[in-house]
């Protein structure tokens, strides 16, 4: 068995454990989560550390494989490589967080961490998986919780309606996504169609798929990926349901869940159709241009601590798909360091967001200021956290957004150029007057309490550590990166940037 | 005449008729017991299926009108395992009935013969036989609940447009009898295959059949009962004609549709496509504002019919082995949902009863929420491996003609309306404001095995469907296969 199993596998059987404890048994149920999510974190450190020492299958390591419905070729197929390591990773870590910063849930408990595993262990179990079939189905698995959480311990008066918006709109991205890997499966002959992606990319490599078939199916990937990881102007789900949403949820969803469109166009649409990749890349800039400028602005003029935070994840995202639209190794290793660091930062916020909000019970701004009196240690995570969201270098943002406009400027100067503009200075300043009139100010503030004991202070540090330690050794992740990228790309575009 | 070639129908006659004598003898207190005797009756039966002298191979008897295959096979098992949980279902509701609980078993167990009849069809006679045996005993049981004002105006309903679409499908039957001169498929496939020419007036016929065909299944536009009915039937009636009548027409429709008429079929295929949309989209968008449980699995059933003939519009063996694996975990899925409304609800199976079922019993909010689940199409359950098929199977067409492409972009807005109204179940069961009444609810043992067992075959389906899979694709292997190749006995 591939430890990949047990790392994805542990969360999902003890929420099926859980469902077999009374409910009022509370401290064993939040106890069995913590362990499972807790064993699950280790076995992907130990996955991570020893990644470079396990033998090598096809170009990934940790290889197990299943035949589960023969007569449509598809298996069960789990493997790592330089792409999704860091994903599992950082996605294990950010579970076992949420579970830890969710002692505040007080209704419901049971259900409250059946769903919570489920998510963390589908999610993971879609980044491990390597059969097409196995990548969506998981992801939805890990998908549909997040409605039924946001419905349930959700908060704000908009909640119902953030509820239905998000589960309509990413519902109809995964459908359309559905159709386009279907479609892409049929696309290879009755004999030898397989689900499986190691082989339908070497199969795809060799004999490529017709033009027309490729313009039909590029934009569904590309657009189903797309609404899921909230591209610019498909993002409007995306600030309100994670302001309505559980910290949890939102932790897991925002920081995990949504890099798996990212992930999906660099494992699947890219090394696939790689030549139609080239005529939508022009398309995809301009989009994630709104992603950072418009998002950005809009972020500018929030004055709900949730809503900035939320628009300024979708930011962030708008770098990641740059990176992919620069279609180079640059761009795309930029990709993957941004989605491990905008995992680790979106949760970290997230999670302290959600403190903050239950102290002082509220989440606009203008209720806050001060704070940092109050909360020092809450106050000074959060403060660095916003800080790596403006991509200050140390924190492991820095390296990824750097990298993603060193590739990109080859391709397109000018949205590179408006990008950084976007990075720095609108990001610079609603961040920083963030930081202004949430913490600093000479209000006092009596009944609030900052997190106090070690085993409170623990998950943020957790999470902060891991910014910091792949801030500045980006090679931990780069390495493992240059080893697999060059699968994603036909050998003459390598070729070419050699040369280049 | 060999009668050991219908054995299978025979000993479920036989069974129906020896409750209605046993029934003579047996206390009132007692009638409602009887249920339990009909479906270990209908227990043995389908063990029986799995002998080598059922299992073992296909058989044509009776001059080419009936035909033993494994499609038969298949969906006579169905059929009966449908018929266990429905039996189970009416003793629960037994005390709702009020008079002649012997004869709704007895009923019930007429209709299934007829849908096992339907399922071993291979002459349009008999087609009309036993879709006529299964209309026949469904008028009965839709109005069985005399009393009630409701059941009374949908056995009505269900009489008046069920006589209709039965003068279709006489007039069509009457057509093609009328141009080609037989009614037997064997005869009628040799026609279609070597009269490249099309026949007008066979064609016509076939199409007043498929629109007696589409009131069984509840496809657009003789749709318009299946709300009024499945609200007003006694809930073990609304689901046999959920799952058993709709099965029936579907095992029908595959193999006039497959068998007989393929080569004619795709002349149509802008036609079932059309359907196929239309119903999709009716059945979702009125689901949307149902309050009344049985009337919206009424939509949700329309809706799944209109999913259904995706396959059937596909035209492929792909498109009607997934039409057998959609109905399997379609079985499991209404027949949990509709023990859980027998159990729960009493008078007005409104949504709002259902508010705080979770406090009342896990095990029948779980019992409903994964149906809805299911129905949404989400994984692990078996309805996202279902549609998953059915989607698959018309992508595969799209590479002939692009429309199919659209027919799938509909599929997905009817899948993602669905979500909105599934939810909105969901909700009522887990987090409504204020619920009326949270007394826990007692379940007898033989719901509680039903649930467990629709719930595990759901995960089972979704989870592993390989073997499934398996089943109907060998089911399905032989249909545009010529029949004659089948051994007469």
């Amino acid at each position: 068995m591939s430890p990949l199993t047990y790392i994805f596998g542990l969360p999902l059987v003890t929420a099926l454990l859980i469902v077999l404890i009374p409910r009022s048994y509370k401290v064993v149920i939040r106890g069995m989560a913590l362990l499972g999510s807790f064993i699950a974190m280790c076995g992907a450190i130990c996955v991570f550390v020893n990644f470079n020492h396990a033998p090598v299958v096809d170009g990934f390591r940790y290889v197990q494989k299943i035949p589960w419905v023969e007569s449509l070729g598809i298996s069960y197929h789990v493997g790592v490589d330089g792409i999704n390591i860091g994903l599992i990773l950082m996605g294990a870590i950010v579970s076992f967080a949420a579970v830890c910063i969710s002692h505040h849930i007080r209704t419901r408990e049971k259900e409250f961490y059946i769903l919570l595993l489920i998510m963390s262990g589908g999610i993971l179990g879609a980044f491990a998986s390597l059969d097409m079939f196995f990548l969506y189905f998981l992801h939805e698995l890990a998908l549909v919780p997040t409605f039924i959480m946001i419905g349930v311990w959700g908060r704000g008066e908009n909640k119902n309606y953030a509820t239905f918006q998000i589960t309509l709109y990413l519902s109809l991205g995964a459908l359309l996504l559905l159709i386009g890997l279907i479609a892409l499966y049929l696309q290879m002959p009755v004999d030898v169609r397989t689900f499986d992606i190691v082989e339908m990319t070497r199969y795809f490599k060799a004999n490529s798929i017709a033009t027309n078939a490729q313009h039909l199916i590029f934009p569904l990937l590309l657009f189903g990926f797309g609404i899921l990881v909230s591209l610019w102007p498909f993002h409007t789900w995306a600030p309100l349901g994670y302001a309505s949403a559980p910290p949890a949820t939102a932790m897991i969803h925002a920081g995990v869940l949504k890099k798996f469109g990212l992930y999906g166009l660099i494992r699947i649409a890219l090394p696939m159709m790689h030549s139609e990749a080239q005529n939508w890349m022009t398309l995809l800039s301009w989009l994630c241009l709104g992603n950072i400028l418009y998002c950005g602005l809009v972020a500018m003029r929030q004055r709900d601590l949730n809503m900035l935070i939320g628009n300024s994840s979708v930011a962030h995202m708008g770098f990641a798909f740059l990176g992919i639209a620069s279609l180079n190794v640059i761009g795309v290793t930029g990709t993957i360091l941004i989605m491990v660091a905008h995992g680790l930062l979106a949760a970290l916020t997230f999670a302290l967001s959600g403190y903050v909000a239950n102290q002082i019970n509220s989440t606009k701004i203008s209720d806050m200021g001060g704070l940092l009196k109050a909360m020092p240690y809450i106050g000074a995570v959060m403060i660095m956290a916003m800080l790596a969201g403006c991509g200050l270098p140390g924190f492991a943002s820095f390296p990824g957004e750097a990298l993603v406009l060193f590739g990109s400027w080859s391709q397109f100067q000018l949205i590179t150029g408006l990008a950084i503009w976007g990075a720095l200075v609108i990001a610079g300043v609603y961040m920083l007057r963030a930081i202004r009139n949430i913490w600093h100010g000479d209000r006092d503030w009596m009944e609030v309490s900052d997190a106090k004991s070690l085993w409170r202070k623990m998950p943020y540090a957790l999470l902060l550590a891991g910014l910091i330690i792949f801030g500045c050794f980006p090679r931990l992740l780069t390495d493992n990166i240059k080893q697999s990228l060059p699968a994603v790309f036909p050998s003459q575009t390598m070729v070419a940037q050699i040369q280049k | 005449m060999n009668l050991s070639t219908i054995s299978l129908e025979l000993s479920v006659i036989v069974l129906a008729l020896g409750i209605i004598l046993i029934d003579l003898w047996t206390p009132v207190s007692l009638k409602p017991k009887l249920g339990y005797l009909a479906a270990f009756g209908v227990l043995v039966i389908l063990a029986y299926t799995f002998c080598p002298s059922i299992d073992g191979g296909d058989y044509v008897a009776f001059g080419g009108m009936y035909l033993h295959d494994g499609l038969a096979l298949f969906f006579k098992r169905f059929f009966l395992v449908t018929a266990i949980f429905v039996l189970l279902m009416a003793v629960e509701f037994a005390e709702r009935i009020r008079s002649g609980i012997a004869e709704f078993y007895a009923l019930m167990l007429f209709a299934l013969t007829g849908m096992m009849f339907a399922a071993s069809a291979h002459d349009f006679i008999m087609v009309f036989v036993s879709l006529e045996l299964i209309t026949v005993s469904f008028y009965i049981l839709v109005s069985f609940q005399r009393y009630r004002l409701g059941s009374l105006e949908a056995g009505v309903k269900y009489l008046i447009i069920g006589a209709v679409s039965t003068g279709f499908l006489v007039f069509g039957i009457a057509l093609i009898f009328g141009s080609a001169n037989t009614t037997n498929f064997t005869n009628l496939q040799a026609l279609m295959s070597t009269d490249a020419a099309f026949n007008n007036v066979t064609g016509l016929g076939v199409l007043l059949v498929l629109v007696g065909l589409g009131f069984k299944i509840a496809a657009f536009p003789v749709q318009i009962w299946a709300p009024d009915v499945y609200q007003g039937a006694p809930t073990p009636t609304t689901a046999f004609l959920a799952i058993g009548s709709k099965a029936a027409g579907f095992v029908v429709l595959v193999r006039v549709i497959f068998e007989v008429v393929h080569p004619l079929a795709a002349h149509w295929n802008a036609l079932l496509m059309t359907i196929a949309a239309i119903t999709i989209l009716y059945g979702n968008l009125c689901a949307i504002r149902q309050g009344n449980l049985k009337r919206l699995l009424g939509y949700s059933s329309i809706a799944n019919a209109g999913y259904l003939l995706l396959g059937i519009a596909a035209l492929s063996q792909a498109g009607s082995s997934a039409i057998l694996y959609y109905l399997l975990g379609y079985l499991f899925t209404v027949a949990a949902a509709f023990i859980v409304i027998i159990v729960v609800t009493r008078e007005t199976e409104d949504v709002s009863e259902l508010a705080g079922l979770n406090q009342r019993s896990p095990l029948l909010a779980a019992g409903l929420a994964l149906p809805m689940v299911s129905l949404a199409g989400i994984p692990p359950l078996a309805g996202f491996f279902g549609k998953f098929l059915l989607l698959k199977s018309i992508i595969e067409q799209g590479a002939i003609n692009s429309s199919y492409y659209w027919l799938a972009g509909i599929a997905i807005v009817g899948v993602v309306i669905s979500l909105y109204y599934y939810f909105g179940v969901i909700r009522a069961i887990y987090w409504s404001k204020n619920p009326a009444d949270l007394s826990p609810i007692s379940i007898s043992i033989p719901m509680k095995a039903c649930l467990a067992i629709c719930i595990a075959a759901m995960l089972y389906l979704g989870i592993y469907p390989n073997d499934a899979l398996k089943n109907a694709d060998r089911a399905t292997a032989q249909l545009s296969a010529p029949s004659s190749a089948h051994a007469s006995r």
